[in-house]
């Protein structure tokens, strides 16, 4: 009895689980937290972006821009690198021989 | 040397005070020496909550400062006689303790208790510092809601880069009724987000109301079901491995009138 009324009337009336809503709104605003409360980390993101990328391009180091953005429901990783010069012969280096082989 | 556990949350009005009191009594009723600190200097409430603020003579201020021995300050409960407030002064600031004395006060009452229980002001300010400065482990108090979990999520980041064992939790008025309309974050919910240990779940409970009107922590009512989960969670900071309890246990109206009907029959 009890539980046929509540289908009638309960559970669907508050459109969904509220717990979900509740789920995700933190889940976006600890990426937000965790990210903007931990500089040092983000310097060591950088330091190994700088690492990875300059086997293979000269960047502006100094103008490189590392930011989490949030875009409606999610947040991305956006990198501004300047880049100065593409290094020749690409294929030679370590990072090009390990994806031809 | 005793274990020096820092109770703290972060978001204010979560049941810091109420865990502490209650740790603290259920540690007492288990034999262990225990000692609470209010570390909230400027907002005591440690002591109404055991019920001993008649008592006050001297607080942590008075002993930080040298106008009063350790020993004297230290408030004996009236129901366990290994059980002893420190509470915090009324008339001062946060600033007028520094984290050094308070280590050096945490190592004092240490050597000669097993358990120091710190209740740390809400915040992350020198307050919270001061509180989470002389502990060995700390105990984080979270309420199964987003602006409660995202503070507990800030203080566990705070709490990795001090030198003491991972924070354990203890998730508080938990109400297993709107968990099952999913209307709440369950504890699954909880811990996926904060990854930490679980320590205990109290349910959100009415008793605790009362014992806080009369000064009793709720682990002495046999009757309570926060005061039960409480024991337990004394039981697991001992090491002994003990069973969730179900909170879905209690019986709802119908539940009730069924077990009337079926006494009845009898």
């Amino acid at each position: 009895m009890l539980e046929l009324l509540q289908r009638i009337f309960g559970r669907e009336s508050t459109g969904g689980q509220s717990k979900d809503v509740a789920k995700e709104r933190l889940r976006m605003v600890l990426i937000h937290d965790r990210a903007s409360v931990t500089p040092e980390v983000w310097e060591a993101l950088k330091v190994d972006l700088i690492r990875v990328i300059t086997q293979y391009l000269d960047i502006d180091e100094r103008a490189m821009e590392v930011d989490l953005q949030n875009e409606k429901d999610a947040y991305a990783l956006v990198a501004s690198i300047p880049v100065l010069r593409v290094k020749r012969n690409l294929g030679a280096l370590p990072g090009g021989e390990a994806a031809k082989g | 040397m005793g274990e020096v556990c820092v109770i703290t949350s972060g978001k204010g009005g979560v049941g810091k005070t109420t865990t502490t009191a209650n740790l603290g009594a259920s540690l007492a009723a288990l034999g262990k020496s225990v000692v609470l600190i209010d570390a909230d200097i400027g907002l005591r409430n440690l002591d109404v909550v055991m019920g001993l603020e008649n008592r006050i003579v001297y607080h942590l201020v008075d002993v930080v400062e040298g106008y009063c021995r350790l020993a004297q300050a230290l408030i004996k409960d009236k129901r366990f006689e290994n059980l002893c407030l420190l509470p915090a002064a009324q008339t001062k600031d946060k600033t007028a303790v520094s984290p050094e004395q308070m280590r050096g006060l945490c190592k004092e009452l240490a050597q000669d208790f097993d358990f120091v229980l710190v209740d740390s002001p809400a915040g992350i300010e020198q307050g919270f510092r001061n509180a989470i400065s002389g502990a060995n482990q700390a105990i984080i108090v979270a309420t199964p809601e987003v602006s409660s979990v995202r503070d507990a999520d800030r203080i566990i980041g705070l709490l990795e880069a001090e030198d003491m064992r991972p924070p354990r939790l203890i998730v508080n008025r938990l109400k297993p009724a709107m968990v099952k309309r999913g209307d709440m974050m369950d504890i699954d919910d909880i811990l996926d987000i904060l990854a930490v240990e679980l320590l205990g779940v109290v349910p959100d409970d009415d008793s605790i109301v009362v014992s806080t009107n009369r000064g009793e922590p709720a682990v002495l009512s046999a009757s309570s079901r926060a005061g039960q989960a409480y024991r337990d969670i004394a039981r697991r900071v001992l090491g002994e491995e003990v069973a969730f309890m179900d909170l879905d246990a209690r019986p709802g109206i119908f539940g009730r009138l069924r077990r009337l009907f079926a006494a009845g029959d009898r």
